[in-house]
């Protein structure tokens, strides 16, 4: 089933991934120590799609490996390296990425019914 | 979406941003609540924020209240001889309550709710297409 989908089922389960990270670092946007994470979608999906990777831990472990500290672009007093509005954008940017793949997907699943059913 | 624990981090932001959205009100409410003795007097609240685990994924921070913490700062004392709580040379208390800083402080956690109920919705939404997928 994972190859029927292709790249496209990976890098659906990874997007989903890194909107968690970028919801994260907004929740604690007033946390004072919290230092924001990003995932490194590129790399991210490159080890995920080793071919001697598992099918279910390697998303799992490729977004593990991937994780990095992003740095602010302003320094804050108590040590919080998260900034509101860089992570607004990226994760709305994110959340159209998550989209497209999953358009990405679902014309698979409809070329597949089509094929399916002959209609 | 496996467990969603997108919506486990929004949630507990939101709580955490709606407990410092009650102190404010309660330091705003009794910015005036003065006493006849400087240890009677209402303090100041803030909330201490920690980035904490989900449940769903121990991995990615939730927020959560650590503590609440009552402000030190000596209450201010203030020369009103006919007010009925004044002690004997005249003096009432009144809590050392900023309430600009209080105003900051509340439209600073209402932003950030706010922030968090549109990740909320984002990630509902994209849930929801996610299992009506190829209807």
């Amino acid at each position: 089933m994972s190859d029927f989908l292709g790249i496209h089922g990976t890098a659906l389960a990874l997007r989903e991934q890194r909107l968690q990270l970028l919801s994260a670092n907004l929740a604690n946007a007033d946390t004072p120590g919290f230092k924001a994470q990003d995932l490194d979608f590129t790399s991210a999906l490159q080890s995920a799609l080793q071919p001697n990777a598992a099918a279910g831990d390697a998303i799992d472990a490729a977004s593990q490996g991937a994780r990095y500290q992003r740095p602010s672009s302003q320094p804050s007093v108590d040590g919080n390296t998260v900034d509101g509005e860089r992570e607004h954008a990226l994760f709305a940017q994110a959340a159209l990425e998550y989209r497209a793949s999953m358009t990405f997907v679902e014309s698979k699943v409809r070329g597949m019914l089509t094929a399916i059913t002959g209609q | 979406m496996s467990n969603l624990p997108i919506f486990d981090v929004a949630g507990s932001a939101m709580n955490a941003q709606s407990v410092r959205l009650s102190t404010i009100a309660s330091n705003l409410a009794n910015a005036d609540s003065v006493a006849g003795t400087p240890d009677a007097v209402y303090r100041a609240k803030q909330p201490v924020f920690r980035a904490e685990g989900v449940p769903g994924d121990p991995s990615l921070a939730g927020v959560n209240v650590a503590e609440v913490r009552e402000s030190t700062d000596a209450p201010l004392k203030r020369y009103e001889p006919g007010h009925p709580l004044a002690d004997a040379q005249g003096y009432v208390y009144a809590p050392a309550v900023d309430p600009v800083a209080q105003m900051v402080d509340l439209i600073s956690a209402s932003r950030s709710y706010q922030a968090n109920v549109e990740v909320f919705n984002s990630a509902k939404e994209l849930a929801l297409s996610t299992l009506q997928m190829g209807r």
